[in-house]
């Protein structure tokens, strides 16, 4: 109740996009283009040794043999490749040892986005308030992670990609692109050369990692595109629940965000995944904007791993993205639980894979559609049973709402079965939010913006229950946000 | 309490109401009969200000404030409930948050506090015994998959809750067997106060012999035709409208 009430506090508040400010930050830039030797650029930037430079050039050599897909329901000016900046980094002279070395101006912007950065500070709150360990991501670098220490008393290893790279190559090696591979589409292999840093974590076999891990992804220089790579590893029966947030400052340009998340689970291990994206969607007359290409895949690869998924979508002008369950592990558990807005002129194609290669293997798949303005938004869902999968269950719901009548939904799903044991089901359902419920709900006192915001909260219930709890409200909030305006 | 002078309304291009006019002191209750397609709903429609109803001409106010100038939730919050003949259902969302949500929403717009969460449960807990609603129901989403009856109840509980000045009862006896009218009847006439006035909207006489009106007014082609005290529902129930529909002629 205090969600609904604070959703439509914030709703009367807030401007439309409130992550919209641009910094001033001293920021080193590699020269604009792609080719080999900027590849080489990012690496002896970072330190890497030679076998992950060869493997970045590899990819490199793979994608531009590579066509840009165009089978999505999306309709976009093509990205100019070699008009980016690969690398920018917030300049500073030496790696920070702590927070206090690091750029005031930086910590300012988190600050902004009230994501807490000082461990200190966090620690201060309330008692018995839960604590996340945060990875903040600017632009292509990782500036800081908090509560390291901590969980390195339970062995979870929580870093950047790029640290996790010089103190844990073995781990990296041994599970890197073991997922996404580095020709596995257009855009995995686009990040496989040039991703700049992104998280990674390792969880220990029988490790119930003591808090959540989130990592807030930030853009902020100008005609660069983002690529971050995150890796999560749960060893056998281990858990983690890791939260993903996004934010970009207005532009008028298209920006490009091209990232990899492979997520790699062992016997009876489980990871929680969810990411609350509110990249800046572009204007009303549809200038400017996230384009999102992002691959996400996990792998159940052992018995019993358990994998969810969580996504609440409502930036960006393009969204691409399906994260996607492999059940390899017999009786592994894949479910995906969505919440995609499109308002203005956002356009997006996202849903997920379920492949289910083992035994007795399960997923489920609640995808709930907001479309509002002008905006597109299609569900495009597979799931497959491969022949030895015998006893594969899948259970899909699709919703779509529809707000206004200039808007599309469209619910494209793809079911495939190699074996008669498969036993999946599929449910859809498209609505128009009606004009009597709005009636009804403002007749016993909400305003019409309140109004919209009570029922699409009510239709997306399902998917935030799915949510850590600060999270749901968090989401809610942004879900009521992205739809301001968007009746009457 | 409530002033209706001369009001016009189109719905479509089509005039419905025709030069509309009707006083409800406070304390009163008043009833409006009439048949199909008199103009009846359009009445409650337009008074708590569905967008598609136009006022062409004439005025409604509560208490002296124009409810007409007003958007559909700040004549809410002036007081105006409409009971609907149909209750719509809202998915996903608990009767509870819906009816707490609603509250704060109105005592906000009237510059009031919010109702703490145990001062609503408290009160909710009662007005819901009375009805004869579990407190479970409260928990499900407002009115979805309930019968005919229970979603009455609801709109009943709701009144209760929000205390508005003035209730329009649109056919609240559609679609209710006797114990059900009986125990709405009771939540309502638990809700006549000297500062609270009430039109009942109904096309037949069954509600009224619960809920007693005080006047009875005869809603014919977009005006008021007849008006008389409570005697009036057992003449009508006996000879029809047709009387009324010759005159109107």
């Amino acid at each position: 109740m205090a969600a609904v009430k604070e959703t439509i506090d914030t709703v009367q508040k807030l401007e439309t996009y409130e992550h919209g400010f641009v910094s001033d930050i001293e920021m080193e830039f590699a020269p604009k283009g792609l080719n080999a030797d900027i590849v080489r650029f990012i690496s002896a930037k970072k330190n890497e040794p030679e076998w992950m430079l060869q493997w970045r050039l590899e990819a490199f050599e793979r994608w531009q043999s590579m066509d840009e897909p165009d089978w999505a329901k999306l309709n976009y000016k093509r990205v100019d490749y070699q008009d980016l900046y690969y690398y920018a980094a917030p300049k500073q002279k030496v790696a920070p040892k702590s927070l206090d070395e690091i750029d005031p101006e930086l910590l300012r912007v988190y600050e902004k986005l009230g994501i807490p950065l000082k461990e200190q500070m966090v620690l201060a709150g309330v008692e018995g308030a839960p604590r996340y360990a945060v990875d903040a991501v600017f632009d292509s670098v990782s500036v800081v992670t908090t509560f390291k220490d901590e969980l390195s008393k339970s062995g979870v290893i929580f870093c950047s990609i790029s640290e996790a790279l010089r103190e844990h190559p073995e781990l990296v090696r041994k599970y890197l692109g073991t997922v996404v591979p580095q020709s596995d589409n257009y855009f995995a292999a686009l990040n496989s050369a040039v991703f700049s840093d992104g998280s990674f974590v390792y969880i220990p076999p029988g490790v119930r990692c003591p808090m959540e891990l989130s990592t807030y992804f930030r853009i902020n220089a100008s005609e660069t595109g983002q690529f971050e790579r995150t890796l999560i590893i749960a060893d056998k029966g281990s858990y983690v629940s890791y939260l993903e947030g996004c934010t970009a400052p207005m532009r008028d340009e298209n920006q490009l965000h091209a990232a990899v998340v492979e997520l790699v689970i062992l016997e009876d291990a489980s990871i929680k995944y969810s990411t609350v994206q509110n990249w800046y969607p572009g204007d009303a007359e549809g200038r400017g904007g996230i384009y999102n290409f992002v691959t996400k895949r996990a792998d159940c690869r052992e018995p019993r791993a358990k994998v969810s998924w969580t996504q609440v979508e409502t930036g960006s002008a393009i969204t691409w993205k399906y994260p996607s369950c492999i059940l390899r592990g017999d009786d592994s558990v894949g479910e995906f639980y969505s919440i995609a807005v499109t308002n203005g002129m956002q356009q997006a194609d996202t849903g997920t894979k379920m492949i289910h290669l083992g035994k007795n293997t399960r997923s489920r798949i609640i995808s709930k559609g907001i479309s509002a303005g002008k905006s597109s938004n299609t569900y495009r869902g597979l799931v497959s049973a491969h022949a030895r999968a015998a006893g594969a269950r899948n259970f899909t719901q699709c919703d779509s709402l529809l707000i206004g009548k200039t808007c599309a939904a469209h619910t494209v799903p793809y079911v495939e079965a190699d074996t008669a044991k498969a036993q999946f089901e599929h449910e859809a359902t498209t609505t128009r939010l009606s004009e009597d419920q709005l009636f009804y709900a403002m007749q016993r006192g909400l305003s019409q913006e309140e109004a919209v915001a009570l029922l699409v909260n009510g239709f997306v219930r399902d998917v935030l229950q799915e949510l850590p709890m600060e999270f749901a409200v968090e989401a809610q909030k942004l879900v009521a946000i992205s739809l301001e305006g968007s009746v009457g | 309490m409530l002033n209706i002078q001369n009001l016009t309304v189109s719905v479509d291009d089509k005039t419905i109401l025709k030069g509309l006019t009707l006083d409800v002191p406070a304390g009163e209750v008043h009833a409006i009969m009439g048949p199909n397609g008199a103009g009846k709903s359009t009445l409650g429609y337009t008074l708590a200000g569905r967008s598609n109803y136009e006022v062409t001409a004439g005025s409604a106010a509560l208490n002296g404030e124009d409810l007409l100038e007003k958007d559909v939730h700040e004549r809410a919050a002036a007081g105006l409930y409409l009971s609907f003949q149909y209750p719509l259902e809202i998915p996903g969302v608990p009767a509870l948050t819906f009816i707490r949500t609603a509250l704060n929403a109105q005592r906000k717009l009237r510059g009031e506090d919010e109702m703490s969460a145990p001062e609503f449960l408290k009160t909710t807990r009662e007005v819901a015994k009375s009805l004869k609603i579990d407190m479970d129901m409260l928990k499900r989403p407002l009115n979805v998959g309930f019968s005919g009856g229970e979603k009455k109840r609801m709109e009943v509980l709701q009144m209760a809750l929000l205390k508005p000045k003035f209730l329009i009862l649109d056919e609240t006896d559609s679609g209710l067997d006797i114990d059900a009218l009986k125990v709405v009847s009771e939540g309502v006439n638990a809700l006549r106060a000297p500062d609270r006035g009430m039109l009942v909207i109904t096309h037949y006489q069954r509600l009224l012999d619960h809920i007693t009106p005080d006047r009875i007014h005869i809603l014919v082609d977009g005006r008021i035709a007849h008006s008389g005290g409570p005697e009036l529902a057992h003449e009508l129930e006996a000879r029809g409208y047709d009387e009324y529909l010759g005159e109107a002629a």
